[in-house]
């Protein structure tokens, strides 16, 4: 089946072709897309190229007879190493073909040339794709392609850089007609997605046909137990750094993940304080500077860091050899999650990858031990397909305009070949290209600064080349928070004069909001205090102080997953199973079992106890914290209707607490308050559309999808000098869109967003179903032990009262006491 | 001013007292003086949707509406004698070409049986065409002096426009999210932006430094239903 040469070439080093590698050679000559799902360290690489390699051996081309094969990485930094792997087999063999990666840091220079003369492969990433497809010279660039090869799939489909990619592949499929689609995966829940993501099913194939790598060994992964008091609440972990360090010391190298930038931060302060041994740890995380990042990340290749502290940063990306051991720091909320993570450790199939799960609190011991099982038992809980969203398939729609005059009826088709599109119907289709025409409005229109415009043949073409300029800067779905340089600040003095130093990173706008001079925060393993904001950079200075006020931007909260949930659900309901768990833990529920309830899985649990001075409600309904903040929202309205005046709440993963001043055990008692009226599903009518227009989590969506969708443009660094009081605020935008076209398209795809995002309304309707008939309440006379974690979150998480009025009132009129003195 | 009639807000509508004429402070943005019956704003920026979509940025083109809207609802409170637009009434010298035919009816209907006066502001230097009242630089009412781009030094009651003054109030320990204010140390007033598009910029940035002492000035920062006073030893920079 392989030709002489490349069997001399794998006899040459020793090796095999694996059965899956000579499988995917066998469905790329029947013309057949196909899936590849594998392990780390099956030869995923090689396989997904070696049917290339093969027609390329077999058929040597002149210099620029066009691209063959297009790959495409979520990643920079794997295409740039897919490069260094190919190159030694093509090299070896003497294949003479040329490889080239296409990033947004290759030189224009080189980009140029590439159009020119196109390289046998091209490595790339899902925007570069996005962009060349709106190149004038797309169809002649792309008509010689034969094979595309999609990395990570696993991880691009669920995403809107996936939707960017399905439509850019749609026409590459419609310029290539002959071109076959090579996916590669890790382990997912439901292959059939992923396989129907590939195909488009017009050209007669379903399913791509599926190549499954079972197994490599299975992975051993420990949850940390310590005699230590177990802290109640928090993340950090702080007690187990000692037990983490010793890990470290144990192995070669360590992959230490944490869940937010901010606990990376101090577990890697942590760390480095009792680094006696000096052990060379690095840390790497979204916010720090690129360019050191790129150096840790060498330093990583070359082996000579002992450990990373990371976060999700380091979920994908290229293999290294060296790690042996992967710590999970907190629980790590899902269970693809911690496949994934553990993948990371050891890239031979035969061994095992290591892993070590550190619980933060008493309640994330029962979330490791149900991740644990849930990871074990091989479960996936990633997220699941989802249909297109509107916001991107509006930049296509503009981006396949500057490539060239479209007919609208032609480009529906194809964009309905692409698996997220398919069930879009006609209708949205033409209104979304009335959007990118004109801004699409009902009651007035942008005709004559229409962006594309149909002329007299029935083709949309762009209006201007001005139209595609703007396009190419704006291509990407990937919005970012708006970040601000950190810098230190070279000489004290007035703000205004203060010199900049060296830059150390980035953070969010919002984040920078909550500060106040002075404040001192942890950031790239140091404690900074800061100064000022000196045109849109954060100016900070070395602080010494040793309790900083930790930095909490957000940086990858994420929600536990329904999966993790419901074997926290069930351990918890069966006393017999907390056998597994350790004393301190196994005594808090015991307690929770005698003063109130355990609930059982399908059951909801509600107390409502007194507790100085105020009235607490608390539910656990074990949704996730998004679920949770969404639902705390909701409930404080109806509770304010029902005059039990709460005052606000807090939401964790598994449980919320309201608090308010009415007597909510006397209420309910007197009939007064119903708490299946209270968590009915109606909740979801008008509570929901009433909250949603005021809603900042709402607006931050509408945000996003406004710049995806070319609605307003992404501030670039350095052009957003202009002072504030100009730049449009898309919260004005929203406010002002909402009042007088509710239905416009970009709030439909704002809200499709929320509803799976940041409001997470998928699970709160699951749950309000669920929980329907199923309520079991306690009324206490003080707080049980399952809340005392919640309630000490309530000083320290933000407080999601509503009332903005409120506040500003109570501002007033402290300060004017302190005006006054007392009246 | 007198601090204790900032706690009786609910009884009385607030009122800043201004080179001696009487203002009421409005939740709308809007100033109210009485004794000549005028109603002020500032910076509507009608048009400003549409001055994006010029440049290919189609903003819902209903922020004039949104805007009208937010000023019918005040003159139907104080039923003014006139009204006073202290300048950047529109976003560009051509947004009055612009003005939709609802629009324009609507502002048509909002002048009917009163003054209308346009000061110009630099966002359009020349009077409104076709927009009816009437174009000035700038001008006196009683013992204030009306005009767009607030004066370093200049002479106690003077009404102005032009810096868009947002705040951002400290309450628990946090900073609220930035709200539209009147700024002003009793002697002087800048007006929020009245416009539905309008920006902001904090009253602790420099540009308000020239104008207010750093302890003198206070916000009227608008709420949903209220508007607030806060002294500056409640404000936040950004």
């Amino acid at each position: 089946m392989l030709p002489e040469r490349f069997m001399r070439w794998f006899a040459g080093r020793g090796w095999t072709p694996r059965p899956h590698q000579l499988e995917l050679l066998a469905h790329a000559r029947a013309g057949r897309d196909s899936l590849l799902i594998a392990p780390t360290g099956a030869g995923k690489t090689l396989a997904g190229f070696l049917s290339t390699l093969v027609e390329l051996a077999a058929a040597p081309r002149g210099e620029s007879e066009g691209i063959h094969t297009l790959y495409v990485s979520p990643l920079k930094a794997l295409a740039v190493d897919v490069a260094r792997n190919l190159e030694r087999p093509v090299s070896e063999m003497g294949l003479g073909v040329r490889i080239e990666g296409r990033t947004g840091d290759t030189p224009a220079s080189r980009r140029q040339r590439q159009k020119r003369q196109p390289p046998d492969i091209l490595l790339t990433t899902p925007e570069q794709v996005a962009l060349l497809i709106g190149d004038p010279g797309a169809a002649k660039l792309f008509e010689t392609v034969r094979r595309v090869v999609v990395d990570e799939l696993h991880a691009l489909a669920p995403t809107k850089r996936g939707d960017q990619l399905a439509l850019a592949l749609a026409r590459v499929r419609a310029l290539a007609p002959s071109a076959t689609m090579v996916g590669l995966s890790a382990t997912v829940r439901d292959p059939d997605e992923l396989r129907r993501w590939l195909v488009d099913p017009r050209r007669g194939q379903e399913l791509a046909d599926l190549v499954e790598v079972r197994g490599g060994a299975a992975p051993v992964i420990d949850v940390h137990e310590t005699d230590e008091r177990l802290p109640w609440a928090g993340h950090s972990a702080a007690h187990a750094m000692p037990a983490v360090y010793e890990a470290i010391r144990k192995h070669r190298t360590t992959l230490v993940f944490c869940n937010t930038r901010a606990f990376a931060e101090l577990a890697f302060q942590e760390l480095w304080r009792i680094n006696d041994d000096n052990l060379p740890i690095a840390l790497h995380h979204g916010s720090l500077d690129v360019g050191q990042r790129r150096r840790v990340e060498a330093a990583m290749g070359e082996g000579r860091l002992r450990a990373v502290v990371c976060t999700s940063t380091l979920d994908l990306g290229i293999d290294w050899g060296d790690v042996d051991l992967v710590v999970q720091v907190g629980s790590p909320k899902g269970s693809s999650r911690l496949l994934q993570r553990t993948g990371r450790a050891n890239h031979r199939l035969d061994e095992p990858s290591k892993a070590l799960l550190v619980p933060a609190n008493r309640f994330e011991v029962i979330e490791c031990e149900a991740a644990r099982e849930a990871a074990l038992a091989g479960e996936q809980d990633a997220e699941a397909a989802k249909p297109g969203s509107l916001d991107v398939l509006a930049q296509h729609v503009l981006g396949v305009a500057c490539g060239g005059p479209f007919d609208e009826d032609a480009l529906y088709r194809e964009v309905t070949s692409a698996a997220p599109y398919a069930d879009l119907d006609r209708k949205t289709f033409a209104e979304v290209v009335q959007f990118v025409a004109t801004g699409g409005y009902a009651l007035r229109g942008y005709e004559r600064f229409a962006k594309i415009r149909r002329t007299k043949d029935g083709l949309w073409r762009v209006s201007n080349p001005m139209v595609a300029q703007s396009w190419r800067l704006n291509v990407g779905t990937i919005v970012e928070a708006t970040m601000l340089k950190v810098r230190f600040a070279r000489s004290k003095g007035p703000v205004g004069r203060m010199a900049g130093g060296r830059v150390i990173g980035q953070v969010e706008e919002y984040f920078v909001e909550t500060l106040t001079p002075g404040d001192t925060f942890m950031f790239g393993g140091e404690v900074l205090r800061y100064v000022a904001l000196v045109e849109n950079e954060v100016f900070v200075t070395r602080a010494v102080s040793e309790t900083p006020k930790v930095a909490v931007y957000a940086g990858g909260k994420m929600p536990l997953t329904t999966g993790i949930a419901a074997h926290v659900r069930s351990a918890l309901a069966d006393p017999a199973r907390w056998g597994a768990l350790p004393t301190q833990v196994r005594e808090w529920l015991g307690f929770q079992q005698e003063r109130s309830l355990i609930p059982q899985p399908d059951q909801l649990l509600i107390e409502t106890f007194p507790r100085g001075g105020r009235h607490f409600l608390v539910a656990y309904p074990f949704e996730g914290r998004l679920a949770h903040q969404t639902l705390g929202m909701l409930l404080t309205r109806r509770l304010e209707r029902a005059r039990a005046k709460p005052l606000g709440f807090v939401a964790t993963d598994y449980a919320l607490a309201i608090w308010g001043m009415g007597d909510l055990s006397a209420m309910i008692d007197a009939g007064a308050l119903s708490l299946d009226a209270l968590f009915d599903q109606d909740m979801l009518g008008d509570d929901l559309e009433a909250w949603m227009a005021e809603s900042a989590l709402m607006k931050r969506t509408f945000r996003n999808c406004a710049i995806i969708a070319g609605l307003i443009e992404r501030r670039f660094p350095g052009k957003e000098k202009t002072s504030r009081q100009v730049t449009m605020s898309t919260d004005l935008v929203y406010d002002v869109l909402r009042r007088h076209e509710p239905d416009h398209l970009l709030l439909r795809a704002a809200r499709a967003d929320a509803a799976r995002g940041l409001i997470d309304l998928e699970r709160v309707a699951e749950f309000l179903a669920r929980a329907r008939q199923h309520i079991v309440h306690r009324a206490l006379d003080r707080i049980s032990p399952l809340a005392v974690p919640i309630l000490l979150d309530v000083g320290r998480e933000q407080v999601y009262g509503e009332a903005q009025d409120a506040l500003l009132r109570e501002a007033a009129e402290t300060l004017v006491e302190e005006a006054m003195g007392p009246r | 001013m007198i601090l204790s009639a900032l706690l009786r807000r609910d009884e009385i509508e607030p009122t800043l007292s201004i080179a001696g004429a009487t203002l009421v402070v409005d939740v709308s943005g809007a100033l109210y003086e009485p004794a000549s019956g005028a109603l002020i704003v500032a910076d509507l920026h009608l048009e400003k949707g549409s001055s994006f979509a010029r440049r290919g940025q189609f903003l819902p083109p209903y922020d004039t509406a949104t805007t009208l809207g937010r000023l019918a609802g005040a003159l139907e409170t104080y039923r003014p004698r006139a009204v006073i637009a202290l300048g950047d009434s529109f976003h560009d010298r051509w947004g009055a070409s612009r003005l939709g035919a609802g629009d324009r009816e609507t502002l048509a209907a909002l002048q009917l049986g009163r003054d209308w006066i346009w000061i110009a502001g630099n966002h359009d230097p020349e009077a409104p065409k076709g927009c009816g009242g009437e174009a000035v630089d700038e001008m006196r009412l009683g013992p204030l002096t009306l005009r767009h781009e607030p004066q370093a030094g200049a002479a106690p009651g003077e009404l102005a426009g032009h810096l868009h003054p947002v705040a951002k109030v400290a309450a628990r320990g946090r900073g609220l999210r930035r709200r539209r204010c009147f700024a002003t140390d009793g002697a002087r007033v800048v007006l929020p932006a009245f416009g539905a598009y309008a920006g902001g910029l904090n009253v602790r940035d420099a540009a308000f430094g020239g104008l207010f002492g750093a302890a003198e000035m206070t916000a009227w920062v608008l709420g949903e239903t209220a508007v607030y006073a806060i002294p500056a030893i409640g404000l936040r920079p950004d």
